[in-house]
């Protein structure tokens, strides 16, 4: 039998997600997609040196990812290229507190795969 | 309830799931099976086991029987004029590739295929592929708010269509297609009406005749029979107009080193080793179905869709006409700022299955301007207190999301 998935604390951050909005100016702005639920987030983040200094991110899909999107934001916020370079799957599942079917852990790691592409797109850019 | 009786031949439906009973509302994606379809295969790889249509072994020769009644059941069941018209394939899906595929020699440059909008991927890209490969032009015909095909816009648009391909019951709206009206303007026209009858096969009596279907395609699956075997009906004129689509043994007749000649019909589509068992299983779903009678089976449907219409419609946006005698046995629907998958996460905690995601139907979802939907489909076993379970545990998701 699996856990519960849904904890006060998944719901918590599904109902009142942290950062969500958009940034006005950011560095780097990067979508994306789940295609077979059609989750969609998008990830606005601005630096400061080498570090995030704030991420916001938009976006609509289930509580799953919308948790997973507030809960991994909150995590990088004003950490360095390398913290979110080394963030993992299970990070993400640490942070959710949960064990997730495959299925569903596509959508909790959409928001890891944007965050990290975005951070990527912004150190591409800079290397230019 | 009549059909009270048949669930005890379901064994799958005494599991449980999360220490909850079994409620089984995702028949629309695949059907349940009964033990006596169950038993048929069994027997079969207990007992006949053996390759068809070439050895003359006694087992050979059971088995190549078995086979070939399965096919008359098939015919008998669908009202084919004869058991050349029915191709086994391995599901809806593949059917509507060999009927597309099939007609590649028919359909030339600027031809026009014309299809709808409430289609399921498998019978829209087979036909996307088809216009790109012979540049020809491929239209379609919307669907109205209340999820019925727009027949003024299907009357302008089909009388230069050179192939119609229709769903006879949306997946995701339950809307059942007017097909002998679209049929009989396809005569007019002198056009080929293909028809996917994955929802509808399964849930109702359909007469190819009676309808003036030129091909039709449906899965064993989804109507109690096993996965990997389904059905291409095709009137034979057609057929022989036709080309294989896939080659190997058993379609051919004749080989040379740089020449082979193909065999006669239905054999012609059938490639490499068939889903004897598959087939097989598939005429006892047959029998099984005849004798409740289709009309009973349809007539459950209904029944039941009124009912969860009446009492899902009260908590959800229920997608799809109205009137449950114009749906087939499903209803796909939201709950207002929870994503479906929520839906079915929390439905399974308590052991109901249903279905959730765009089913397929991308185009549709993006015409209903959502982009996933629940999906709760019925058969023969369900019962209006499994879709009181349902309501009871769709008020408590609207509670823990609220």
């Amino acid at each position: 039998m699996r856990e519960e998935i849904y904890t006060e604390l998944i719901m918590e951050h599904y109902k009142r997600p942290r950062n969500f909005g958009k940034i006005s100016k950011p560095d780097t702005i990067y979508s994306d997609a789940n295609p077979l639920c059609g989750d969609e987030i998008k990830v606005y983040v601005k630096f400061s040196g080498k570090k995030i200094n704030e991420i916001k991110f938009t976006g609509h899909g289930c509580a799953i990812s919308q948790a997973s999107a507030s809960m991994i934001t909150e995590f990088v916020k004003g950490k360095n290229f390398e913290f979110v370079k080394n963030l993992s799957k299970d990070d993400v599942l640490k942070l959710l507190g949960i064990e997730l079917s495959p299925m569903r852990l596509k959508c909790a790691l959409l928001p890891l795969k944007a965050v990290k592409m975005a951070v990527y797109s912004h150190l591409s850019k800079d290397q230019k | 309830m009549s059909m009270q009786k048949y669930i005890k031949d379901f064994p799958i439906l005494k599991r449980k799931v999360n220490g909850k009973k079994l409620v089984y509302l995702d028949s629309a994606a695949t059907s349940q099976k009964p033990f006596q379809v169950i038993k048929v295969i069994t027997d079969f790889y207990t007992n006949h086991n053996a390759n068809i249509h070439r050895a003359l072994h006694t087992l050979s020769e059971e088995a190549t029987i078995a086979y070939e009644q399965a096919r008359e059941k098939v015919a008998a069941f669908i009202n084919a004029e004869s058991t050349e018209e029915i191709i086994f394939v391995r599901n809806t899906t593949e059917a509507l590739n060999f009927a597309s595929f099939g007609l590649r020699d028919i359909v030339k440059k600027d031809d026009k295929i014309l299809t709808t909008t409430m289609e399921h991927h498998s019978n829209l890209i087979p036909w996307q592929q088809l216009a790109k490969m012979k540049k020809a032009k491929l239209d379609f015909v919307d669907f109205d708010k209340n999820g019925y095909l727009d027949m003024k816009m299907l009357d302008r648009k089909i009388n230069d269509a050179k192939i119609v391909a229709v769903t006879q019951a949306s997946n995701v709206l339950g809307t059942i297609n007017p097909i002998k009206k679209i049929a009989e303007k396809t005569k007019q026209s002198g056009s080929i009406i293909v028809v996917d009858g994955a929802q509808s096969v399964p849930h109702m009596p359909v007469d190819v005749q009676e309808l003036q279907i030129d091909m039709l395609a449906f899965s064993g699956h989804k109507m109690l029979g096993p996965t990997g075997i389904g059905v291409l009906y095709a009137r034979k004129e057609l057929l022989e107009k036709m080309q294989p689509v896939l080659f190997g043994s058993d379609m051919i007749k004749r080989v040379s080193l740089t020449y082979a000649e193909w065999n006669d019909l239905p054999y012609k589509f059938e490639y490499g080793t068939s889903h004897i068992a598959g087939a097989i299983g598939l005429g006892a779903a047959i029998d099984y179905l005849t004798q409740i009678g289709m009309n009973k089976v349809r007539q459950h449907d209904i029944e039941l869709t009124r009912y969860a219409l009446n009492k899902v419609g009260k908590i959800a946006t229920i997608y799809g006409p109205k009137k449950a005698e114009d749906r087939s046995g499903l209803i796909a629907f939201n709950l207002t700022n929870i994503h479906p998958h929520d839906i079915a996460a929390v439905l399974n905690q308590d052991g109901i299955a249903i279905r959730s995601g765009h089913h397929c139907a991308m185009p549709l979802h993006e015409k209903l301007k959502i982009s996933a939907s629940a999906r709760a489909s019925f058969y023969l076993y369900n019962t209006k207190s499994e879709i009181d379970l349902l309501v009871k545990s769709l008020e408590k998701i609207n509670k823990i999301f609220s």
